[in-house]
């Protein structure tokens, strides 16, 4: 396909610094004497256990259910004990901990009987979706939302494109590249069973120019499977964020994702590759997800390089697998060097989000004390989603969350691009998640007095419908009351004229 | 190597506050020299004593607010306002001149309003119209170019004048001066002498005022190196100056007796300084690309207006303090469109 691309407004060119971590290929990590396992690793419910403490598991086998519909399962990364099913310390901003399930792995590594899907194409999109979701399978790039729910694109939507996202846009994170270079195979397993799943009429794969070994994994691969048509791989230009969702689909379609919709609203599903992956391995081998390719770099990171890590590992052991120097509980960031997050903790799992484990960045930002804004705008010659970031700014720290509104900051995807370029190091991705949650909190809290004053209503209503219920019966009584008195009066004085009349008969 | 910060992004570019401000202050080096070669020494003392002035009270301002002084003294927006109003003064105004024009810029413009990323007038020009307003004799005492003048100053000589307003040899200021070349055509168009008579004199040279073309062609040289190195964006300047050609060049077609040509329009008096250096500031000036547009044509159609129906020779300074009263109204209607924004 020939098709131009189109671009996107903003964004940065950022030094990759990819080299540091694609020189080994993908190596597996040792198995950890204890695998933690956090219920919710994904967007949603959190899983329910099925399993009890002292119970023996075996890898793949399945430890807590999906609970409602955003949900997905978990399973047993590994053969063992379940030793606890208690809170532990989890890999979440906040530092707060979470209920897990941890195992003690006994060694065998031995499978539960796996039930391989002979030939999907014959499977309806349904029980595909099934599998998927009971495979435990979310989007492995990063956010963490159920996969099974982006298969189902609804009666009223067709799927117009299946775009494969291997931008992977963020410095130092390579886990995508490495994949796609050494199992481009696997990677089009699962996009062929997607693409039956979804219908959808064509296939892209974007991959950024600075993977030119993927690509041509991703070729030979494609070049291999003449009966997968309309299927295209297309080679975007390397700029941050482009591998967000709705810059990939801009630059590959020159569409944009409405404001309050979702891609499939304009006929697009996109996945990551490793959930590609991930698919093929759960229809073709009946391998639930119970590990992923973590990359581990950063300038203290001697043995820089991409680990298949089973779920629950220790981030610690990992990081001392691949050489870190490190002090114990020193920080270390999660994710990319833009949009990733600041952890400390020797004991926190690897999870299904997990895609880079960075210790140490070059060109690292400075903690000074932010100078005032001066306007100059580079924030807003740098947004790709044509913010006016200073503006977001101004009426966040003012707390006028109105106006944030009017300046649509629900339309920020947090990219960092802003920050990167502020001449006054303004944290100003900080400011506008502080602006975002509290005007959630706020709409919570209004939704919660709605429905108080509504209750309060409904209670009033109910109260002055009873009394008047009451006064009416009342009423009714009385009146018959009354009624039945004077029958009575009535009957007695004809019975006394009766009388009477008899009497003067008599 | 600790992280330092707490919240991602965790990278960070080079682009400092300092570093904008140094590459103004660079950036005017050669207009400042040429300003030297045409009017004298008394340029330089002006700017030294703008400054001196411009950091006591910046200083002064920062502790009695209670501000850190070091990261804002550092940040030399008190320079780049000091230089910029030394350079637009008559070179030879007496010291007290350029001390109350750049402490009204400092004190009121600035730090009253809340300090730097807080004002929404440009102090530089603040300061400016304050002394065009309270002292238009002195505002309008230029020099004229050394090869015109009667009594070229020596350096002792333009220090004498500015601190004592005499020297030893009993020079004053009147007997020194003269008028700019925008002043010249504007009395003479009064006299209604044609000014295709007019720039045939001596204070005329190829473009626009003898001495003012090369000062304003070296302004618009640091306006490109500004530009190149993303300092400042096109759009102010290229607005300011396209509004200020095309106006010239229809009255100069249509009325050409009412004012010069475009090209004295755009090199002489402020019209590459207010370009390039004034109504770029970001602080004061609007935000949005559009919106920037919209500023620079403002300021260009303001300051032709008022070379032409104004009382004063020039008109760039009032009009970009016109303009900044807009920036809060231009800003609103000017909002980009958003990634996914549904028409409406």
């Amino acid at each position: 396909m020939n098709k131009p691309l189109s671009d996107f407004p903003g964004g940065l060119k950022l030094r990759g610094h990819k080299k540091r971590s694609t020189q080994t290929p993908i190596r597996k990590t040792p198995l950890s004497d204890k695998l933690i396992l956090p219920l919710q690793q994904h967007i949603g419910a959190a899983a329910m256990p099925v399993v009890s403490v002292g119970d023996k598991v075996l890898k793949g086998q399945r430890i807590a259910r999906a609970d409602g519909h955003v949900s997905v399962c978990l399973h047993a990364p590994s053969s063992g004990t379940v030793v606890a099913i208690d809170e532990q310390a989890i890999p979440h901003p906040s530092g707060l901990s979470a209920p897990c399930i941890t195992i003690e792995t006994d060694g065998e590594d031995q499978w539960i009987e796996r039930h391989p899907v002979e030939n999907f194409s014959e499977m309806s999109a349904h029980e595909i979706r099934q599998i998927i979701r009971d495979a435990g399978i979310v989007g492995l790039g990063g956010a963490g939302f159920p996969s099974f729910i982006k298969m189902n694109p609804g009666v009223h939507h067709t799927v117009e494109t299946l775009l494969l996202n291997g931008a992977e846009c963020e410095p130092y994170i390579s886990c995508d590249d490495m994949l796609m270079r050494e199992r481009a195979d696997g990677i089009l397993d699962g996009v062929e069973i997607m693409r039956h799943a979804l219908r959808a009429r064509n296939v892209i794969l974007a991959i950024e120019d600075n993977k030119p070994l993927a690509i041509s994994a991703m070729e030979l691969a494609l070049a291999a499977r003449p009966h997968l048509t309309n299927t295209s791989i297309v080679v975007i230009p390397t700029r941050y964020p482009t591998g967000g969702e709705k810059q990939i689909i801009q630059v590959v379609t020159g569409k944009e994702v409405p404001s309050d919709g979702l891609p499939i609203d304009i006929g697009i599903v996109s996945h990551n590759m490793g959930t590609a992956y991930a698919v093929g391995r759960a229809i073709n081998h009946g391998e639930p997800l119970i590990s992923r390719i973590v990359t581990v770099t950063g300038t203290d990171v001697t043995h820089a390089g991409n680990f298949e890590t089973l779920f629950g590992t220790p981030i610690s052991e990992l990081l001392e697998f691949a050489e870190t120097k490190r002090q114990p509980d020193e920080p270390f960031i999660l994710g990319g060097p833009m949009m990733g997050f600041n952890l400390s903790g020797d004991n926190l799992p690897v999870t299904k989000t997990a895609n880079c484990i960075l210790v140490g960045v070059e060109d690292a930002a400075p903690k000074t004390d932010p100078l005032p804004c001066i306007r100059c705008g580079d924030c807003a010659s740098v947004c790709p989603a044509s913010l006016l970031p200073q503006q977001l700014y101004w009426h966040s720290r003012a707390k006028e969350f109105d106006q944030t509104q009017d300046y649509n900051l629900f339309d920020c995807i947090e990219c960092g691009c802003c920050d990167y370029v502020c001449p006054s190091k303004i944290p100003l991705v900080s400011y506008f998640r502080f602006a975002k949650t509290e005007i959630m909190n706020q709409e919570r809290e209004r939704e919660k007095s709605d429905l108080a004053r509504e209750r309060f209503e409904s209670r009033q209503a109910r109260m002055e419908r009873e009394k008047r219920e009451k006064e009416e019966r009342q009423r009714q009584r009385k009146a018959a009351l009354a009624a039945s008195k004077a029958k009575k009066e009535k009957e007695a004085a004809a019975k006394a004229e009766t009388a009477e009349a008899a009497d003067k008969e008599t | 190597m600790p992280l330092f910060r707490i919240s991602p992004p965790f990278l960070a570019g080079t682009n400092r506050v300092t570093l904008q401000m140094l590459q103004v202050l660079m950036a005017m080096v050669p207009a400042v020299a040429a300003m030297v070669v045409f009017f004298g020494p008394a340029v330089l003392i002006n700017i030294s004593l703008a400054l001196v002035t411009a950091l006591l009270a910046e200083t002064l301002m920062l502790k009695i607010r209670k501000r850190p002084v070091k990261p804002f003294i550092s940040d030399g927006s008190a320079a780049v306002t000091a230089v910029l109003l030394a350079v637009a003064i008559p070179p030879l105004s007496p010291w007290w001149l350029t001390v109350t024009g750049v402490l009204f810029s400092i004190v009121f413009a600035k730090h009253l309003y809340g300090g730097l990323g807080y004002n929404p007038f440009n102090p530089a020009m603040v300061g400016y119209v304050l002394l065009l307003l309270s002292f238009p004799l002195e505002m309008t005492t230029w020099l004229p170019v050394l090869s015109l003048a009667d009594n070229p100053l020596n350096f002792s000589q333009a220090l004498q004048l500015i601190f004592s307003g005499e020297t030893s040899g009993g020079l004053v200021p009147d007997t020194v001066s003269g008028a700019t070349p925008l002043d010249a055509m504007k009395t003479q168009i009064g006299l209604d002498i044609l000014p295709e008579y007019i720039v045939n004199q001596d204070l005329f040279g190829m473009l626009g005022g003898l001495g003012w073309e090369w000062i304003n062609l070296w302004f618009l040289l640091g306006g490109l190196f500004l530009l190149y190195r993303g300092v400042i964006n096109w759009h102010v300047p290229v607005a300011m100056l396209l509004t200020l050609f095309v106006f010239s060049s229809l009255t100069s077609l249509f009325a050409p007796d009412i004012t010069g040509s475009p090209m004295l329009h755009l090199f002489s008096g402020g019209t590459m300084l207010g370009a390039f250096f004034i109504a770029t500031d970001p602080v004061s000036g609007s935000t949005t690309v559009k919106g920037r547009l919209v500023f620079g044509a403002g300021v260009g159609a303001l300051t032709y207006i008022i070379r032409i129906w104004g009382g004063y020779p020039d008109g760039v300074a009032f009009a970009v303090l016109l303009m900044n009263m807009l920036v809060p109204l231009i800003d609103y209607y000017t909002q980009p469109r958003v990634y996914g924004a549904t028409s409406k």
